[in-house]
Order: C-alpha cells, then structure tokens, then sequence
C-alpha cells in the first residue's frame, strides 16, 4: 500500500509537482495498479536469471577516433535559456 | 601522528576521479580537449538529447584495465554499466551511467611511504563512467541567481577508484594520493593535472577512541583540489570532529565542502537522506566479457612503475632514494634518464660514478630549465639524453670544467647545438698545458705577496683565493685540478 | 489513382504511367482534404515532400533509381528524431524541439529516396493504446469516426488505412505497431529486437522498443522493413546478422510449416467476433498446408504484470531528462528544482506522469527486488516458454488483439486500457518478430488481426506466413469510405 508520503517522497525525486488533489488520484490509481503487480509475486522464479538485456550480445565497443560534432548553434538552437555560449538555468539551491 | 587529540585515532578513505587520456568520449566520437569554447564539443548522445544512445570506448577499458593491473586489481570476467539516477543541471540525462554491481575491476592496493615504514592501503574498486558538464556561477553558488553549464566536459571517460578506509592521517592521505597520481601519470592513463580538474578527490573521514575497532560516522569532504588542500582540509576536519566528540555532540553524516581561502569545511548536504539512486543495468549497453587474452596483452606493455625502479635505481645504480624520488617525478624523466644512462656506460662496470653524475645535472640543470612532471616538455628537452651525455663526456675527458660546462648546458638549451659544437667555436677549451698554466700562477704570485705570506703563516684559504686568481686569469678555463697541483708544488718550493 | 501498395506505385513510375511528384502531390491533398477528420498527422513537410519526389523523379527518368521506395510517400511516427523538423513524441514537452539530427531510420529513408510527408500523432511518449493521448488532439479510426485507432502508432496506422501514407513507419514497446494495425485493418510488423537501430528512436523502454513499418499489403511491408534493417554502430544493441532479401522470400508459402496455437491466447471472454475471425483466419492456413499444433505458453497472463513494471521503471529513466535545461518546454520557477518540477508537470499529461511515478517507485530502494527484478525474472520465463514452443513449431498464431476498436473515451480507467496489449506484449518482453495482418471485420465492419509470431530473426518466415494468408483472402481491397 502506498501512503501519500511515499507518493510525496516518489514525486520529489522524479521532480513532479502534484497538486494534492492529483497527489491524492495518484495514490489511488498507484495503488490499484500495483495491486495488479504483486500478483507476479506468485510466480515461481526460483533460481531463474533475471533479463537485464534484450539481446544475447556482449562486448559492443568502437574506436577511440574523434567523430563528428554539433556546431555550438546546433547544440544551442533548442535551448530554453541561451546565453552567449552557455545554457543559463535558474540558480541552484541545495536540497 | 595525527594532529587530532592524541585519544582519538583517525580513519579516511579517498575517492579518486581520473579522467582518461583517450582521444574520444566515454559513450561517443566527442573530442576529450581541454579549454575548446564551452559547447564546442558535443552531440547528441553527450548532450542527452532525445533519440541519442552510448556506446563504449574501447581504450578507456584498456586504460581501465591497465590501471587496475598496475595496482594488482582483480580483473572481473564480466563488468556491466548501470544508470545513476539523480537531478543536477551539469548531468544532461540527469543519470549518469556508470558502474555498480558489476565493476570492471576490484581488490587492489597502492604501497605507501609512511611514518614508520611502508604501508598497504588497499582499493577497494575500480570502475568507469562519464563525467559530467562544467558548471560556472552568476556569482558564487550561494548568491548566484543563475548558473550556466557547458557540457563539452560532458561524457569525458571517467575512472573512479574508492581506497579501502586503511589511511590514518591527513598526511598519509596526501603521500597516497600523490603516489597514486603518479602512478596514472606512469601509466600514460591520465595527466594528473588537478587544477584542471582532470584528477578529483574526495575524502571520508571519521574518527574513533583510541582501541576501538568499530568505525565513527564517516563525513565526505568534497572540494579538495591538490595535495595541500586534502592535507589541510582533513587536519580541520579532524579537529573539528574531536572538538565537536569532546564537547558530547554527535557528529552527522554529511557532505562538507572545503573551503580553502577560509580554511574551513561547511556542510553542503546531509547525507542522512541518502541519495537514492535508483541503479539499474543500462538496457542500452551490453555488458563486457574481458578477454583473458587481451588482459594479458595489456600486462605484457605495461610499463615499470615508480616504487620499482625506485627500488631497483637505488639497488643497481647505487642512487640515493631522494633522487630517485626526484626522477620518477613522470614517466617522461625516468625515460630521460635511462637513455642517457645506457648511452653513457652501455657495459656494466664502466664509471661507478656516472649514474650519480647523471642524476645531479638533471636535477640541478635539467630541472632548472625544464618541468619535471610534464611529461610532453621533458619528452620534447631541446637537450636530448645523448646531448646530455655528449656534454658530460667532455668534463669527464677534461675538455672543460664543471663550471664551464654549466655554461655551455645554458647554451646548448638556448640554441639547440650540441656541447663540442659550442665548446670550439667559444673557444672554452680548458688549459692544461702546465707550462702555460705554470705561467700564469708564477704572475699571479708575484701579484700577490700577501697571500703568500697568509698562506705560510697557515691560513689554508689563502690559496683559494689564489686559485681564483688564476681561474680568473684564465677567464674560467683553467683545469682547477691542474692548478691546485701546480699552485700546491710552487708553494712549496718557495 | 495512388491509393496503392508503394510496389503498384513503383511499378506505374516505372512504366511512366505515374511520377513521385504526382503521386506526392495527391498524397498532401489528401491530407489536406481528409486529415482534419482523421487526426492521422502532427506536422506535414510539404515543400521538403515535394523536393524529395522531384528527386526521386529525375532518378526514375534517368532509368536509376534507388531501391523498390524511390519515391514511396510515407509517414514516419513523431517519435523519430527528423533533422530540421520538429519532433514532438506527441507531447507539449517537445512542442518546439527542432532535432539537430536525423534517426538512422530516416536517414536510411531518405538514403532510399524515400518521400517523407510528414510526422504522425501518437501517444504521448508513446504510452497508449488508443492515441487519444496525444498532447494536440485524437486521431480517429477511418473505419469509424468515433473510433480509436489504436496506439500508441495509431496516427501511422490511420494514416496508412485512410490513404493518406502509402505506407508508414512506427514503433513497438507493448505492442503500439501491432495493435493499431489490427484496429485499421492494414499490414503492422514489429521486428526482432536489435534488428532495427534505435538511434534517434525517442526511448520509452530500451529493452523493449523496435521501429517497424505499416504497409497495404505484406509485400510493401517486407521492402520497408528491409530498408531500414541492419546493423548500426550507433546502437550497441544492434544486431550485426546480415538482413536477408524479405520480399524475395514471400512466395515460399506455408506448406511444410507448423503454427502453434497458444491456448493463453484464447481466453474465455475474449471478444467472440475475434475470435471467429482469427480461428477462420487459421484454418485458411491449415488449408495452405500447413500444420496447426496446441502450445502453451503459461506465464502469459503475468505477462502484461511484468511489462508494466518494467515499462514504466525504463521510461521514467529515460524521461528524467526532460527538465526545461537544454531542450524542450521551460515553465519559470524561482530556482531549479522549482523550474523542473513546473516544467515536467506542465509538459508532461497525466498517463505519462502515472508511469514516471510507477517506475521511479517500483526502482526505489527496498523495492527493486520486489518488482524490477521480479518482473525481469517473470520476463526470462516468458521467454524461455518462446523458446521452448518453437522447438516444436515454426510460428505461433493468435489473435493481435482481444477487442474490436473501441469508441473514444470508452477506457478511462488506466488497467482497462492496459489490457489492449496482452497478445503483444509477450513478443516485446521475448524480443520475437510479429506481423499483424488483416483477416476480417466484426459485423459492425470494424478491422480484426491476425497476428503471427516468430523465432528471433525469423522476419522472413513470419512474413512469408502471412504473406501467403494475404493472398488466399481479398481482405486489403476493402477500404474505409472517406470523404
């Protein structure tokens, strides 16, 4: 069962800002969904690998050699906030 | 000794960032260079734009594998990257992929110089990732009221190694990291250059009674960017933290930052709400199966590290351990003074001296001239080791004088000609012609009644002064051991 | 007139019956005609359409063109980053972002002489069954107005029944290729894993998103998927096998062949209709010649459990970076984390905003072993059953879907729309090719598929399959009426 304060918590760390009434519809839907999930408890899986990747390939690596780069307009052309040659956010307070 | 309160003893462990010299990123082509105009050297991958995916280096793994074999880690046979989830705006995908369950390499250990002797610090791990963008203030981080970020830095290949909490001093925390650094530098894994940033550190620190064997509540000490400031930084740190046990407070589990101009650590974050990073293996990567093979091959190139030929410098060549510190300053000096070494006695037993010449007029000369720890400078001396030779065979053979030879040195590095070149067309070939020279001294003795007279009433100095008179009449090119003998037999006579 | 498999087109520039231009010309008025109905595009490139068509153009007038989609009018899913057009993924997130990059996909296309005309609506982010939450507005089913088209490609998919694409490519995480094809009655494939780069693929969940192709007919559907496959250095999960010659194959039939018949596919309960159809549809194929067998696939219904923890757990890492900093939707706060928080909320709708929240959760400490890693060991089951069915079978047989097209706004509750996926989903979680092809229409008319499954790089025999279904039926000759 998920309380508000973990849906709090979860939102905090996704950076979502829920109204309490969305805070609240979340909590409901999270928990009739995850009541959905735990039914996969009841699955036998003893000793059974869990899938960490979806093909059997190991050791993609590629050269050390240089490739192409943005232009520094391309790589600022979508940015919300652009200042001279850098991507300006607003100030940073610590948590 | 630890300069906290002698009833406490102290614990640190030492994180270290290296950034690799590959030519690429960690995850895409990007350049690694230093100093490009900000947001000069991205893509989408390091940028984290929609759509864009990682793929690995492969010689940041060699590099990687290189490092851990030189501190005797345990290659693992399979290594994995994993996504650590956090938000920072210098962090375009706001995770960082890196390693977590499965790192590349594990339980080595780095021998230090310590009071007492030598020590094993132990690393714990070993591991590679990407690091993050470069963050610059509208201001300092408190007042700014924005912040701006390149993130050419964005991607650069990162190796981070955790050291087991085995140092018990600010002091000894400073000799590892520095025998650490040089280490990289050795390895041609990572330029050492911590004003740069390319070498970080952070620190754990805690501190317990004397006798205890749990641990006290470690503090991360974040900031530290050269070895004075990781000595200096953990001694507050320990002072800190006996004030604050002796006064009965407890001391909290946090992130400090250090603060160097004002000589104090101050808390940035408690690390009592742990990040929680929410690690999970990157879908986007495929995990690594190292090659035993090429494990091997990488052991095969890697090169003799700096304790090593310390040890073997002071065994075989008969070097004092204080020089042999000062030569493996980089990998570069050490190769400097091997080629000229072999050049100048390739048979063994040939001038038990040299190797002791040798090092003098490197430290004396070349390092006057010449930084010791870039590698590139002293890779590219305008003196090469054979020059260097050529020079000192000419003092040996007593062409010149150790005096004038420091002259000639001055030129040969000014103008690139080699010592004989310059030698003849100065004309400095020494004096030692005694008939001459005999000349010489007779004038300077007649000049000089007085010394002579000292000198007979037992004032030994008088003939040095004597000397210098005739060194000085010969303009510096006298054989000095010629005219001591000489000066020694006139004196005598009279 | 162009309302046509892309093979008929080319055949008619071929004969010089037809040009690309012409043919892209109809194509855009259509889309100008009927689209405001429909809701099939996003954006629609007319001018760069049209350049590329004259291209293709001169190309078949020199008697060189490039490949059997020189001059193919398609649409591309929203969700494929396309240099110098905005790409949205259907969300206010990306309303502006103008990538600075092409997918390998499209650069492929366009290396293929392909003519893109535009980009089509979708879920937002790609999670949805229906495409009715897309960000900009719904897209309807041409079948039936008041009809979803399925999703989360449902805008690829209508646009490809209302002929206004003559074909189209979209994207498979739970079955968003297959399920909108079955809703609009055309042609959907979703290749194996790492068959296709993902390399300017939006990601939703890494371990689980292909890029697949819609098409009239199979033959359309193998020449798309072939242009596209391949290895790509771009993307470490790429797979480097070669990428056999799809169309040639078709023709081989399915004498010889056996299809499994999976008894979790089958429920009680599922929609009679579809049923019907399906079981009609497999014993055209038995009458084809090849031999039909039971197989039972038991962790199916733990399936759609799995996938929606671990859906959700990748998609919320992977939409971490959507914080108003270097690309995308700013809202101003009054520090950083306030400006993130605004911004996401803002950007981001509510079934998008439910997933993030279900998989930083189930990815949170003390609760990954609970959900993650159970799910991904359920999900290793899932596909060792595959594996242990086409030891036995060459294909596997089922319905694409449980339903029929449903009406807008008919599943409001999250878990209801969930369940459109369950005969997809354990393809995506196995990583196993599927092609959904049109094998009837419910009373009321509305689109019923066929789904076929196969082994991991087996596309040539799962086309081959349906390819030879298509031709013993004339389901493709009916089109929606559209006016």
């Amino acid at each position: 069962m998920i309380e508000r304060k973990d849906v709090e918590h979860v939102a905090r760390l996704t950076r979502l800002a829920l109204s309490d009434a969305e805070l609240e519809r979340m909590r409901e839907q999270l928990n009739s969904i995850l009541a959905h999930l735990d039914t996969l408890r009841a699955v036998p899986t003893e000793g059974v690998e869990p899938t960490s990747h979806a093909v059997d390939v190991v050791n993609v690596m590629r050269d050390d050699t240089e490739g192409q780069c943005l232009s520094q307009a391309d790589a600022l052309a979508n940015a919300p906030d652009p200042r001279g040659d850098l991507f300006r956010v607003p100030r940073i307070i610590e948590e | 000794m630890s300069a906290a309160a002698p009833k406490y003893e102290t614990v640190i462990g030492l994180e270290v960032h290296a950034q690799l010299l590959t030519r690429s990123k960690m995850f895409c082509g990007c350049p690694t260079t230093f100093g490009a105009r900000p947001n000069t050297q991205t893509c989408p991958v390091c940028l984290g734009m929609p759509g864009s995916l990682p793929v690995v280096n492969r010689r940041a793994v060699e590099f990687g594998i290189r490092t851990a074999l030189a501190f005797g880690c345990r290659i693992n046979d399979a290594c994995r990257f994993a996504r650590k989830h956090y938000y920072y705006p210098d962090m375009p995908k706001n995770y960082q992929i890196s390693q977590y369950e499965e790192p590349l390499a594990e339980n080595g250990a780095l021998e230090i110089e310590a009071e007492g002797g030598t020590r094993t610090i132990g690393i714990q791990r070993l591991h590679l990732e990407e690091d993050v963008g470069k963050l610059l203030h509208e201001g300092t981080l408190e007042t700014a009221q924005a912040s701006l970020v390149d993130f050419n830095r964005s991607g650069v290949p990162l190796m981070e190694t955790v050291s087991r909490p085995e140092l018990r001093s600010p002091e000894e925390a400073a000799t590892y990291l520095k025998a650490f650094r040089a280490v990289l530098i050795f390895l041609g894994v990572c330029d050492g250059n911590m004003e740069e940033g390319s070498l970080r550190c952070d620190a754990n620190i805690s501190i317990r009674p004397h006798g205890s064997t749990t641990l006290g509540t470690k503090v991360e000490i974040k900031n530290l960017n050269s070895f004075r400031n990781v000595q200096r930084a953990l001694e507050f740190e320990e002072r800190r933290q006996a004030q604050a046990l002796d006064a009965g407070e407890r001391i909290v589990q946090e992130t400090r930052l250090w603060e160097a101009d004002r000589g104090y650590t101050r808390s940035m974050r408690s690390k009592e709400f742990a990040h929680d990073y929410r690690y999970f293996p990157e879908p986007d990567l495929v995990p690594l199966q190292i090659d035993r093979r090429w494990v091997e091959e990488i052991k095969g190139s890697l090169p003799e590290l700096p304790r090593a030929w310390r040890r073997r410098a002071v065994a075989q060549y008969g070097l004092p351990p204080y020089d042999a510190e000062v030569l493996t300053q980089s990998r570069a000096l050490v190769d400097y003074y091997e080629a000229a070494l072999h050049e100048w006695s390739p048979a063994a037993g040939a001038g038990a001296e040299r190797p002791k010449i040798l090092s003098n007029w490197i430290m004396s000369e070349l390092l006057r001239v010449l930084p010791g720890d870039d590698e590139r400078a002293i890779g590219a001396s305008p003196i090469p080791p054979a020059r260097l030779v050529g020079l000192l065979q000419l003092i040996e053979n007593a062409t010149i004088s150790g005096k004038i030879a420091k002259d000639v040195f001055q030129k040969m590095f000014d103008t690139g000609d080699d010592a004989r070149t310059i030698v003849e067309r100065d004309g400095l070939t020494q004096v030692a012609d005694e008939g001459a020279l005999g000349q010489v001294i007779e004038s300077v003795m007649a000049a000089n009644p007085k010394a002579i007279e000292d000198y007979r009433r037992g004032k030994k100095e008088a003939k040095g002064a004597l000397v210098g008179q005739v060194m000085k009449a010969t303009r510096g090119k006298a054989n000095p051991a010629l005219v001591n003998r000489l000066l020694e037999d006139k004196l005598s006579q009279t | 007139m162009t309302h046509r498999p892309i093979h008929e087109l080319t055949d008619a520039y071929r004969r010089g019956d037809l040009t690309p231009t012409a043919a892209a010309e109809d194509y855009l008025a259509r889309i100008g005609a009927l689209d405001g109905k429909i809701g099939a595009y996003l954006t629609v490139v007319r001018d760069q359409a049209l350049a590329a068509a004259r291209e293709s153009e001169a190309r078949w007038s020199a008697g060189s063109p490039r490949g059997p989609l020189d001059g193919a009018p398609i649409a591309v899913k929203d969700v494929l980053c396309t240099a110098g057009v905005r790409t949205t993924c259907g969300s206010k997130m990306l309303e502006r972002f103008v990538p600075p990059y092409d997918a390998t996909t499209v650069e492929r296309l366009r290396a293929a002489g392909a003519v893109i005309l535009g980009k089509t609506n979708l879920d937002e982010f790609a999670m949805g069954s229906s495409t009715e939450h897309s960000a900009y507005h719904p897209t309807r089913n041409p079948w039936d107005l008041t009809r979803v088209p399925g999703g989360s490609s449902g805008g690829s998919a209508a646009a490809v029944a209302g002929g206004l694409a003559a074909g189209a490519y979209g994207s498979d995480t739970g079955g968003s290729i297959r399920q909108p094809a079955a809703f609009c009655g055309v042609v959907g494939m979703k290749p194996t894993y790492g068959r296709v780069s993902r390399y300017g693929l939006i990601a939703l969940a890494s371990s689980l998103d292909q890029i697949g192709p819609f098409a009239q007919d199979v033959t359309d559907a193998a020449h798309l998927l072939a242009a596209v496959a391949g290895h790509d250095p771009h993307d470490a999960t790429s797979i480097e096998a070669p990428v056999p010659d799809y169309a040639a194959e078709l023709p081989k039939g399915v004498a010889g062949l056996t299809l499994g018949m999976p008894d979790e596919y089958f429920p009680d309960g599922m929609d009679p209709e579809v049923e019907r159809a399906v079981r009609a549809a497999i014993d055209v194929l038995k009458g084809l010649g090849a031999k039909i067998e039971r197989v039972s696939l038991p962790t199916t219904p733990h399936a759609l459990a799995a996938y929606y923890v671990i859906l959700p757990a990748e998609a919320s890492s992977n939409l971490a970076r959507y914080d108003g900093v270097k690309y995308g939707l700013r809202v101003a706060g009054r520090d950083l984390i306030d400006m993130e928080s605004r911004t996401r909320s803002a950007g981001f709708g509510a079934e998008v905003k439910r997933r993030i929240m279900l998989g930083t959760y189930v990815l949170s400490a003390g609760y990954y072993d609970a959900y993650y890693g159970k799910a991904q060991s359920v999900r290793t089951l899932v596909r060792r059953e595959f594996a242990a069915a086409f030891a036995k079978v060459d294909l596997i047989v089922a319905p694409t879907t449980p339903n029929v097209p449903f009406k807008h706004g008919e599943k409001q509750d999250p878990l209801s729309m969930y369940l459109n996926d369950v005969f997809t989903i354990p393809g995506n979680l196995s990583g196993i090719p599927g092609v959904s092809v049109p094998c009837g229409f419910s009373a009321a008319g509305l689109p019923i598929g066929l789904q076929v499954l196969g082994r991991p790089l087996d596309e040539a025999r799962v086309l081959r399959a349906a390819y030879a279904y298509e031709q013993a039926t004339s389901w493709r000759s009916r089109r929606p009426e559209l006016t």
